[in-house]
């Protein structure tokens, strides 16, 4: 498994060509509390850059971007009724969906996790 | 991932962000510092939800020094004031602030604002946002021998909360104790040797207190106040949720010159006497809304779901608009979403069942009465 990042700060472990989506530490302390995870339904397609899901928090509603296309295959349902595991436990409890990837290539455009960090670092 | 909506969006179309007196203050105690105004303001310390909800038990201290604090004196001040306010000055004792409005020629919302009768003149607190426009409106109006004074050299913060009147009452003095205060009444008071101008109203539904202080002291005064083991700092985004709970409108948001007092249903900023006599600018057209009614209504909504609706979602009842969303987010007391919205008057009454749209999904609403937690002012003993 190996683990991709995006400058919107998404996050994606891939195994093969599944694929889990959530977003990164980083954005869930700047979002703030979160109250309610729009979350996709199993059998949708989305491209590179589509907003499957969206995070509400207090004071923002935020599009979470899929970083790559293929198809919806499962979602975290357990936000349904505790949103809250973004905030604190966004880069493993608080996966948002799992996806089945359609173009494996669109993960050379990702940054690994030094790069991301730096990216961070320099925000 | 991005950002869809913020409730704060009047942010970015100042030039250049200006400081205020407790910058350095918000960043030492950690607050995370946004564009506001024109102003780097803290939108948060440890969290909006746990910062709220201890404004709600115990008290919240805020720095709202990006508001105007205007003082206009000079012959004939009265008068001239209640040609640009539909305040009825007459009835005004000194030291009470009162909610009054600013209004365009049509009756539209130029801003909303405090007026308090000080001794040789009007003290006025106008939101942050406007207040440029503000001075400016009141120049081109208010004759040449009334002086605008813009006391810019003072902060103002708010201690807010169930539990403000104790962390204040131990820290102030004056020639008269600060239980005389009653909601609504303000008086001159010293914090630690400062001169402080108190009054105890503020824009959470709680009692609680706003405090104008020299800027030079503001640092001196919120440590001692934040020293009290009731008190917090609290960032604006709970500010924003506090305020949404307790009904009250925000300007820009809720209020705009697109927007009449009457329909907003601040009937309260309009005196009596002038509801009578008219001569105030967009007379005309507010007392005939008073007297025929608006065709829509400033209204509470609450949301099935978690899920929620913000400002600009449209409102439906069926296939038909019906209103419109200008302020609406997660109620943290009552952990389910709210929102304020102008419905159509026909659909506007408590219980009705309208839907609003959210990125495409229709979500379940139904009309309730604001505030949608009690205020709780001290009305006194």
């Amino acid at each position: 498994m190996t683990r991709y990042f995006t400058q919107d700060h998404e996050w994606i472990d891939v195994s093969g060509t599944s694929g889990v989506v959530g977003i990164t530490e980083y954005a869930q302390s700047q979002l703030g509390d979160i109250t309610y995870v729009d979350l996709p339904s199993a059998g949708a397609t989305v491209k590179k850059g589509d907003a499957p899901c969206v995070v509400d928090s207090v004071k923002a509603a935020s599009d979470v971007y899929s970083p790559v296309s293929g198809t919806i295959t499962a979602a975290n349902d357990a936000l349904g009724d505790a949103p809250e595991l973004v905030n604190t436990d966004a880069e493993e409890g608080g996966w948002l969906f799992r996806i089945d990837l359609s173009d494996p290539a669109e993960l050379d455009g990702l940054m690994d996790k030094a790069a991301y960090d730096a990216y961070v670092a320099g925000l | 991932m991005g950002d869809v909506q913020t409730t704060n969006d009047d942010e970015a179309v100042e030039p250049k962000v200006l400081t205020l007196p407790l910058d350095a203050w918000h960043r030492a105690k950690g607050g995370r510092m946004v564009e506001f105004a024109g102003y780097w303001m803290p939108v948060q310390y440890e969290g909006i939800i746990a910062e709220h909800l201890w404004t709600r038990e115990s008290a919240g201290l805020f720095d709202v020094s990006h508001m105007g604090q205007l003082f206009i004196s000079g012959e004939g001040v009265e008068a001239a004031l209640e040609a640009v306010l539909p305040i009825d000055l007459s009835t005004l004792k000194p030291y009470g602030p009162r909610y009054s409005l600013l209004l365009d020629e049509n009756g539209g919302v130029l801003d909303d604002l405090m007026v308090t009768r000080w001794n040789s003149g009007f003290y006025l607190v106008v939101n942050g946002a406007t207040k440029w426009d503000d001075i400016g409106h009141l120049r081109e109006h208010l004759p040449d021998e009334v002086t605008i004074n813009h006391l810019d050299d003072s902060a103002l913060l708010a201690l807010q909360g169930p539990k403000a009147f104790a962390a204040l009452e131990r820290v102030v003095t004056g020639e008269y104790p600060l239980s005389a205060l009653t909601f609504m009444k303000g008086g001159q008071f010293r914090i630690d040797g400062v001169e402080a101008w108190i009054s105890r109203s503020g824009y959470t539904g709680e009692d609680g207190f706003e405090i104008s202080i020299p800027a030079a002291d503001a640092e001196r005064v919120a440590d001692l106040i934040c020293a009290q083991p009731e008190v917090k700092p609290i960032g604006l985004g709970a500010r924003d949720s506090l305020r949404l709970e307790a009904g009250l409108p925000l300007y820009g948001h809720d209020l705009s010159p697109d927007t009449s007092p009457v329909e907003a249903g601040l009937l309260f900023g309009i005196n009596k006497r002038r509801r009578s006599e008219g001569g105030f600018p967009g007379a005309e057209r507010i007392l005939r809304e008073i007297a025929e009614g608006t065709a829509r209504k400033w209204v509470g909504l609450v949301l099935e779901g978690r899920q929620a609706a913000r400002d600009g979602a449209t409102v439906h009842l069926g296939a038909e608009q019906v209103g419109v969303v200008t302020s609406g987010g997660f109620s943290p007391s009552r952990q389910q979403p709210i929102a304020m919205a102008y419905v159509a008057s026909a659909h506007a009454a408590p219980g009705t069942k309208l839907e609003i749209d959210v990125r495409g999904k229709r979500l379940p609403a139904e009309v309730v009465p604001t505030p949608f937690v009690p205020h709780r002012y001290y009305r006194g003993a």
